[in-house]
């Protein structure tokens, strides 16, 4: 399999292509996403090798996107959209929760629509309230939505494809701040993922299944749980605490890897779960009582969870709102007291 | 299954040009004075489908003024108005070297839609409302707002009145009347609607201005601020700038007709179409919505045809889509050109005159630039307090909230 270096943009981008190269009835659209090639780069040059009636330009309306790539699904289209930020999905809730996630259902599986609904999402750019909110919870409440959150190159592009394949809808998240590095934490270093083994990506077609979590590092004494742009923050934290950890990227959020996480809770019983998002009602909440259910009998101490404040996502003091290494450091730690 | 047709048969537009190609718009066939005036208190909203059709101009491309538009300002106004829109693009040029050099994080210029925000914030009476998107920062400077407090806004620095909570440009002005600002664009369009409905229901003399943009106009808000603004009659003034670009999307994909100011006639709004590089008939325009809004006859919806001359941001490069020079064949030309041309061809102005002002904005912009930045800039602080990020989420502090301050502050 010939391998390329590439950044999260690039392999995406090889993802969208693989799949207008061999499927016809992938379709790909959104805002700016057709001439420009989108406002982060991911869909440039797909128009001009696949065409513009595979790869265009809508009007300015997540809500007519996400009905017109319902119909188009419905009809027997594989729509990939862009909805440019994740801040302004929410004119398409409607469309997503009521519409596509339900449809299959509705119908007695007479009709389903296989929609993926691609989204930057998530902070440390200075995006403020509206460029930097990481929503997956206002989607992972709702039943017959897949929800998938990748991490990096690698995994962006083999998630990518599953979840097009996937004939259920599927909300994917890309963390805006790895589009074109890794992010430990620190504001000021900017690192490429040049150098990292996650930048190896097969130029071919490849998958990595929708509902399995990756294993970013193996340990004995405490689980932390993680996905996006904080899986590398959580790679940081984990060396700063000196605290021998297993490290799980979801990857899938709905559905997520019980094998898996069940499994190194039951080793280490111990656990710390962090993201971005919100505290109250973020997906944090759903795991934390997931694991009670299954490992109380294998809890050491309370599960702790490391999250965003509840409150608006900030500008300027985005670095005092956004998990850091030491706050994710010393929830581990705080694992370790008996 | 039916044969494949690979090769497609969505009909999916394009920019009238790209790259590399010359762009040639067709002269406007509308001249000034082509276009009556009809009563804006009495006329009925049929009565304006010429207007919604058409163009209206006052001033013509040699700087004279001509027509039942021509508003007949005075040449303080005409100065003051002339002054507003060179400040703010001298502002605004700062404001980008700001931004180059790291001590913003980003920004947005009103190049060449100067005149928009500028002349119909003076068209209004002090009470009205103005509910901008981000591109009509110029009215903050017809309600007074001092720059240092905006450029404070910009950098989100210490003195920021919003505390570093939303990017540049997204002010706040409440003594102006001037309505927080929102990414999410279009939602001001129908909350602008709500805001008209008050000043009704309380009885009171005031009528709300809101504008949205050619591509925003997409959005499901734009639909429903003409069907409410006609279902409840309200007091707004319905601004579509349609200024060609949306960031990379151009207008074409916002409308399958090329025009947007009719949309109105079918709701049941009056509709105009502005030429937006011309001062005096944006002024006049508006002052004729205010007019009919005030008087109880509702809402006018005005399309305001002009072109966005610089990136739709910071972070954006036009160069990738359209045309370097587009700008310069647009026929409405420059908007402070015009009003300078104007100026000049009364007697009131002079090449000189126009040449000391500017550089006594460049002075006061300046000035105003280094009075802010010491209060912190994005490169090197100091940032508004941290604990800032908790309050004013809700009125008073829930436990959770006050629980997970203390956690920060004390952690």
């Amino acid at each position: 399999m010939k391998m390329a270096n590439m950044n999260m943009i690039q392999s995406l981008n090889s993802a969208l292509d693989n799949m207008l190269d061999g499927d016809p009835d992938v379709i790909i659209f959104g805002e700016d996403v057709g001439y420009f090639g989108g406002v982060f780069r991911t869909t440039d040059g797909l128009q001009e090798k696949h065409g513009n009636h595979r790869v265009f330009d809508t009007p300015l309306s997540e809500g007519g996107i996400a009905a017109t790539a319902f119909g188009m699904g419905l009809n027997g289209l594989r729509p990939v959209v862009e909805i440019q930020f994740a801040d302004y999905i929410f004119p398409a809730y409607d469309q997503i929760v009521n519409e596509m996630a339900k449809v299959r259902h509705r119908s007695g599986g007479e009709f389903w629509s296989p929609v993926t609904l691609r989204t930057p999402a998530g902070g440390g750019i200075r995006g403020g309230h509206h460029h930097s909110q990481s929503p997956e919870s206002q989607f992972t409440h709702t039943p017959g939505l897949k929800i998938v959150y990748c991490s990096t190159p690698y995994n962006a592009k083999g998630l990518l494809i599953s979840a097009i394949e996937s004939n259920d809808p599927v909300v994917f998240f890309e963390p805006k701040r790895c589009y074109r590095g890794p992010f430990y934490g620190d504001p000021h270093s900017v690192p490429t993922w040049a150098e990292h083994p996650e930048a190896e990506v097969p130029e071919s077609h490849y998958r990595i299944p929708l509902g399995e979590a990756r294993l970013v590092q193996q340990g004995s004494d405490c689980t932390v749980i993680s996905w996006g742009a904080m899986v590398h923050v959580c790679e940081q934290a984990i060396s700063d605490s000196g605290v021998s950890c297993d490290l799980i990227d979801l990857q899938t959020l709905i559905p997520w890897d019980k094998e898996v996480v069940v499994d190194s809770i039951e080793k280490t019983g111990r656990c710390v779960i962090v993201h971005e998002a919100p505290k109250t009602s973020g997906f944090g909440a759903e795991m934390a009582a997931s694991i009670q259910e299954r490992c109380f009998y294998h809890l050491e101490t309370p599960i702790e969870r490391v999250t965003g404040w509840d409150t608006p996502f900030p500008h300027t003091t985005e670095w005092d709102y956004m998990p850091g290494p030491s706050r994710i450091a010393a929830a581990i730690v705080k694992t370790q007291e008996d | 299954m039916a044969p494949r047709d690979t090769d497609g048969k969505i009909h999916v537009p394009d920019a009238p040009f790209r790259p590399g190609e010359e762009a040639s718009f067709e002269n406007w066939p509308w001249k000034p004075g082509d276009l009556p005036m009809p009563d804006p208190k009495n006329c009925h909203f049929q009565d304006t489908v010429d207007l919604a059709n058409g163009l209206v101009r006052v001033l013509d491309d040699d700087g004279n003024a001509s027509g039942e538009w021509d508003p007949g300002l005075t040449s303080e106004q005409l100065l003051s108005g002339l002054e507003h829109m060179v400040r703010l693009r001298i502002f605004d040029d700062r404001m980008m070297k700001m931004q180059r050099t790291g001590l913003l994080s980003f920004y947005m210029r009103s190049l060449g839609e100067e005149a928009i925000a500028i002349a119909q914030t003076m068209a209004l009476e002090e009470q009205d409302w103005i509910f901008p998107s981000y591109r009509q920062p110029g009215a903050q400077f017809v309600r007074g707002r001092d720059m240092v407090s905006m450029i404070c806004h910009c950098i989100g620095n210490e003195e920021d009145n919003i505390k570093g909570r939303q990017m540049p440009v997204h002010y706040s002005y409440r003594e102006g009347r001037f309505i927080s600002i929102s990414s999410p664009v279009g939602t001001q369009f129908s909350q602008a609607v709500g805001v008209s409905l008050a000043s009704s229901y309380k009885g009171l003399d005031e009528v709300t201005i809101t504008w949205i943009g050619d591509g925003a106009s997409a959005e499901g808000d734009y639909h429903y601020a003409l069907n409410f603004a006609s279902v409840f009659n309200a007091p707004v003034i319905l601004n579509l700038v349609n200024n060609q670009w949306a960031i990379s999307t151009h207008a074409n994909f916002a409308t399958g007709t090329g025009s947007f100011a009719s949309r109105g006639i079918p709701f049941g709004l009056a509709s105009i179409r502005v030429d937006g590089n011309d001062f005096l008939a944006l002024y006049s325009v508006t002052k004729w919505a205010r007019e009919r809004a005030a008087a109880g006859s509702g809402a006018t919806h005005i399309e305001v045809l002009t072109y966005r001359t610089g990136a739709h941001s910071s972070s954006d490069d036009p160069s990738r889509y359209r045309p370097k020079n587009e700008h310069t064949k647009w026929p409405g030309g420059d908007p402070v050109d015009r009003l300078k041309e104007h100026l000049i061809k009364l007697g009131e102005w002079s090449l000189d005159q126009h040449k000391e002002l500017e550089e006594r904005i460049d002075g006061e912009v300046i000035d105003a630039y280094k009075e802010a930045v010491k209060f912190g800039d994005l490169a090197n602080g100091p940032y508004p307090s941290a604990d800032t990020i908790f309050t004013e989420v809700y009125e008073e502090m829930p436990w959770h909230l006050r629980e997970q301050h203390d956690e920060m502050m004390g952690g």
